[in-house]
């Protein structure tokens, strides 16, 4: 309910603006953008996504291409920026990763997508995140080699459809995506519409996010909005079921001082580039995967009711400061209160007693395993 | 019994010296899904303005400012098990506390019904 200041420029719409607007959203800023936080109901929508399937604008996310004259070239180049292996990235696979600082802070956590069609060879598609778009891009500027050209998709709208019944919607309007896993991209066909997919999300369930060209977004969102199974869901029910998955909101669980090796995010840096290292930051975290961070991520479950929100003082049973929280809020498929934070890594094994300190008082929680709600992902077979 | 409203979105129902205090319609369709209300202890004291409650919803927590002074003779403890009450009956069976009051011309600036429906009209 915050107030726009008279002085900042006016808000940014998506393509879905009208939309969001008929459907008699709740509108709020964010990221610079004006942005549906919910429809019916934080609660409702959640829910709804979690049995069914959920439909977002996700417009605001900054897409690009990173356009080189072959896979290995662009690929080496990203490599220089991010921990993850783009190398060996398969041909319609997507991978996450983070841009990190030459000290391995977090600056955006992002998805990175290498074309299946070999016409795109030395393509490879990037999501990051909107608030942190523009300083993305400007990094990526700053290193680009002469032979690798950033083009930002201006033009291009994106939609998830979350839940486990996104792909039954989907199938049925004729997109060949049943056979698909999670992390698998690629052009699909929806209705008579052109859009470019990959199988993954933000809310721990099976789904999907839909790029298309932003002349044809609110074809799109009609078209998925008229399924049976799919109601509009904003960003209120996108943060809780980000959270309750375990998910990193960038700004929040990670930023500039937290490496990915302290956010439980070791597992998106493949062996060859622990190995090799090349990328800012390397130094540490190869130090922390080795010696083990002296901070991690943690879930927090406090007992009974009453939610710990961000920046919520985490202390240990003797009044020893241990951390903060660093998302929090209530679970509506877990039922109550639940919070991500970070604490020191002697204090952070599963089944610690830790105290949140809420509004003066004490509030009693115990640190738990993440994710709070299991993944609902369509794996590979290994 | 008077009903009156506050610019903060609280309504009070006075019964002699004892005021009910609540949050509007208004209010908890503003909030969305309310999960948790923290309430004072009873016999606190109350300053008008004071923080007499927090209302958690799945998005944030806001505070309720005590719309008048006195002392908390009661809170609802059905909140406790039962927060989504604030939003089904917000200005009935989902009201906070019971404040015994000790100064009522605190009343006299506060809006009517008439008063209040236009003002949330004009927002």
């Amino acid at each position: 309910m915050a107030d726009t200041p008279d002085h900042a420029p006016p808000p940014l719409v998506t393509p879905l603006n009208a939309a969001h607007r008929a459907l008699g959203a709740r509108m709020v800023p964010f990221a610079g953008y004006d942005m549906p936080v919910q429809y019916s109901g934080i609660l409702a929508e959640h829910l709804h996504t979690r049995a069914s399937a959920g439909l977002f604008d996700v417009s605001h996310m900054g897409q690009a291409f990173l356009v080189g004259p072959d896979h290995a070239s662009t690929a080496r180049f990203l490599e220089s920026l991010v921990p993850a292996d783009i190398l060996h990235l398969r041909p319609g696979a997507q991978r996450y990763s983070q841009f990190l600082s030459p000290d391995g802070g977090t600056l955006d956590d992002l998805m990175i997508h290498r074309p299946h069609n070999p016409d795109d060879d030395g393509t490879l598609m990037l999501v990051v995140n909107a608030a942190r778009k523009d300083h993305d891009f400007d990094l990526i500027r700053r290193h680009l080699p002469a032979d690798i050209r950033l083009d930002i998709a201006r033009d291009r709208a994106l939609l998830a459809l979350q839940g486990p019944k996104a792909v039954d919607v989907l199938v049925r309007l004729g997109a060949d995506v049943a056979d698909w896993t999670f992390m698998t991209a690629g052009p699909i066909r929806i209705g008579t519409l052109d859009a470019h997919a990959s199988r993954s999300g933000y809310t721990g369930e099976d789904g999907f996010e839909i790029s298309v060209h932003d002349t044809r977004a609110a074809d799109l969102w009609s078209l998925l909005l008229a399924a049976p199974e799919v109601l509009p869901v904003g960003l209120g029910a996108r943060d809780s079921l980000r959270l309750e998955a375990g998910l990193c909101l960038y700004g929040h669980d990670l930023d500039e001082t937290t490496s990915p090796v302290e956010a439980g995010l070791a597992w998106s840096i493949q062996p060859r580039r622990r190995l090799e290292g090349g990328f800012p930051g390397a130094e540490r975290i190869q130090f922390e995967i080795a010696n083990g961070p002296a901070r991690r991520r943690v879930g927090l479950k406090p007992e009974g009711r009453q939610p710990a929100r961000e920046g919520t003082e985490i202390r240990d049973l003797s009044g020893r400061h241990l951390g903060t929280v660093t998302s929090g809020g209530f679970g509506p498929t877990v039922g109550g209160p639940i919070a991500m934070g970070y604490v020191a890594a002697a204090s952070a094994a599963p089944g610690t007693k830790v105290v949140l300190m809420v509004r003066g008082r004490e509030l009693a929680a115990e640190i738990v395993p993440l994710p709070f709600v299991p993944a609902n992902f369509v794996r590979r077979p290994a | 019994m008077t009903v009156c409203f506050t610019e903060d979105h609280e309504w009070i129902s006075v019964e002699g010296e004892t005021a009910v205090v609540g949050i509007t319609n208004y209010a908890q369709a503003q909030l969305g899904d309310v999960v948790f209300v923290e309430l004072p202890d009873v016999g606190r004291t109350l300053a008008k303005g004071d923080e007499a409650a927090v209302v958690e919803s799945v998005k944030a927590a806001s505070e309720v400012f005590a719309p008048v002074s006195g002392t908390v003779a009661a809170v609802n403890a059905a909140l406790a098990t039962a927060p989504e009450t604030v939003n089904a009956a917000p200005e009935g069976e989902g009201w906070f506390v019971k404040i015994t009051l000790s100064d009522p011309s605190e009343l006299d600036g506060l809006m009517d019904r008439a008063a209040y429906d236009a003002f949330v009209a004009a927002l």
